[in-house]
């Protein structure tokens, strides 16, 4: 299931959208996930759909790529939306059996729960598919970074992040092997029942423990022969530079914005 | 020329909760611009040299001097900076997301400019030949490349002495080669101090004077020809012949009169096509 899961993954392009800073990529994505729930009427959801299309076809992704990625929580989203029918009462009342009504307030939301929701979750998947992780990290590590007044370890956040991140192939592979290795002294990992498969896991979990610890030790001495000694008195080799595109983007998002305070204002 | 580097005085050192010291009154002094190879059984005390001498360990007695300045809190930094250290695990010290940030890292960590820290990134890698892949992760990269990156992230830096941590050990022949080779380039390039310390006894053969260690004591010294020359000595102390002291033994062994004295490939092949050539 998880590997048909687009959400986290990567793709690499050179479109308008991947060249985008990937500070106005969190943010921009954080802000469209906030002013979703300002829409409540459809000229409203159909102004939204309009723009994640736009977004979604200036990153040169095929749009079926997308409707393939959200299939695995197409669960999660019918779910929501059945319960939002069955359970909102208003309006015109169209099949009723104790305390489950179909009423037409119920339809409706049911429907704007699933927009809300496809919506949301395009709008995150646009942001990892075009945003490199280590992108994402020096975006994350940019924007937490006047918390760092008030205390907040940016620059440990941002530094554990990179390394846990460059580790997730290294440490994958290690599982692999590890498991093959366990696979030829016999243990079985995919029969039995559940209890047994979680046995299972545990000569695999173990080593891999114990590995992350070495490596950990290793990791550190190698960084301390190397000049580490912590954030400060750092120099950054990445840098990132808001360009033209930037400022369009945050424009188009503001524009969007207005116009969703003006049909909750003067329609909806 | 001749003006030592590093020295090492009487220096003796102990792990935490282990009843045997792992190094016992070692001395030593390596002068600029010298190869010199750590060999020694494992648990000889090798690794634990190394680590004393960028202050990545605190020796128990003795002191340590780099560049004529006593080794302590103060100094701890420079030292790392003038002595970098390549160490054997390629994985594990790739501490960057991609190659040219890995380089970076100790640029960084120094407080170098940006735009001085990409030029050094650049020639760096340019020297260990890596220039093509920088933007490569490092799942992406041979064992052999993650060690040419590690060095060239430890020749960014610009240090005056390059300590081997047995960087050799976990490669393939040919990745082996390769970090040989730009290891040979960049001490030339660089006039810099190397300390290799390896079981590989090829790769001490290069050196230009060879230690070596047992129990965390300095047993002997000297250039190749007179460490090889050891012969059983050597193989007693755990540690292999190279492959023309091989050859030679087992020429003896047939009746064969070769000279006493260590010869390296080329002097063998010399000595035995004259043998022919006289026969």
């Amino acid at each position: 299931m998880f590997d048909k899961l687009l959400l986290g993954r990567y793709l690499q392009g050179n479109s308008i959208i991947h060249e985008l800073d990937p500070r106005t990529k969190l943010l921009g994505s954080f802000f469209f996930i906030v002013i979703v729930f300002l829409a409540n009427h459809w000229l409203a959801y159909l102004l939204l759909a309009a723009f994640v299309f736009i977004v979604i076809k200036l990153s040169n992704i095929s749009i079926s790529y997308f409707l393939r990625g959200i299939r695995p929580m197409l669960w999660i989203i019918m779910f929501t939306v059945i319960f939002q029918m069955l359970f909102t009462v208003g309006g015109t009342v169209y099949f009723q059996l104790g305390p489950i009504t179909i009423t037409s307030l119920g339809v409706i939301n049911a429907i704007y729960i699933f927009m809300r929701l496809v919506l949301i979750i395009m709008m995150s998947t646009i942001l990892t598919l075009t945003t490199a992780p280590l992108e994402l990290t020096d975006g994350i590590e940019h924007l937490l970074r006047p918390l760092s007044r008030l205390g907040f370890p940016s620059h440990e956040v941002a530094l554990m992040l990179s390394i846990a991140l460059r580790y997730v192939p290294t440490l994958m592979d290690e599982a692999q092997k590890i498991m093959n290795a366990q696979r030829a002294r016999g243990v079985e990992f995919d029969e039995g029942s559940f209890v047994d498969r979680v046995k299972a896991m545990v000569p695999i979990l173990i080593p891999l423990f114990v590995s992350a610890f070495n490596r950990a030790d290793e990791m550190a001495i190698a960084m301390e022969a190397r000049g580490y000694r912590g954030g400060e008195g750092r120099t950054k080799y990445r840098q990132l530079k808001y360009s033209k595109i930037d400022a369009y983007a945050l424009l188009t998002l503001l524009l969007v914005t207005a116009a969703l305070i003006a049909i909750r204002i003067f329609i909806g | 020329m001749k003006s030592p580097i590093i020295k090492l005085k009487d220096i003796s050192f102990q792990y935490q909760g282990v009843e045997s010291f792992a190094l016992t009154n070692v001395n030593l002094t390596i002068n600029k611009g010298e190869w010199v190879a750590l060999i020694g059984p494992n648990g000889s005390g090798k690794s634990t040299l190394a680590k004393i001498m960028n202050g990545l360990l605190v020796p128990e007695s003795g002191k340590v001097f780099i560049n004529g300045k006593l080794l302590d809190e103060e100094t701890v930094w420079e030292a790392r900076r003038s002595v970098g250290m390549v160490f054997q695990n390629p994985d594990n010290q790739f501490v960057g997301a991609t190659v040219e940030d890995d380089v970076a890292f100790g640029l960084e960590n120094n407080g170098v400019e940006r735009l001085e820290m990409i030029q050094r990134v650049n020639e760096a890698l340019q020297q260990v030949r890596m220039s093509d892949h920088k933007q490569k992760e490092p799942a992406r990269l041979s064992g052999g490349q993650k060690q040419r990156v590690a060095l060239a992230s430890v020749i960014a830096l610009r240090p005056d002495v390059i300590l081997l941590d047995e960087a050799t050990a976990m490669l393939d022949p040919l990745g082996r080669e390769e970090v040989i080779e730009a290891i040979e380039k960049v001490k030339e390039q660089h006039d810099l101090t190397v300390i290799s310390i390896t079981h590989d006894i090829d790769e001490a053969s290069k050196a230009d004077r060879i230690i070596v260690m047992k129990d965390g004591e300095k047993k002997s010294e000297g250039v190749p020809a007179d460490i090889f020359n050891l012969g059983k000595g050597l193989i007693d102390m755990g540690l292999d012949l190279p492959f023309t002291q091989k050859l030679k033994h087992a020429l003896m062994e047939r009746g064969i009169d070769i000279p006493d004295e260590y010869l390296d490939e080329e002097a063998l092949l010399q000595w035995i096509i004259q043998s022919y050539l006289t026969m």
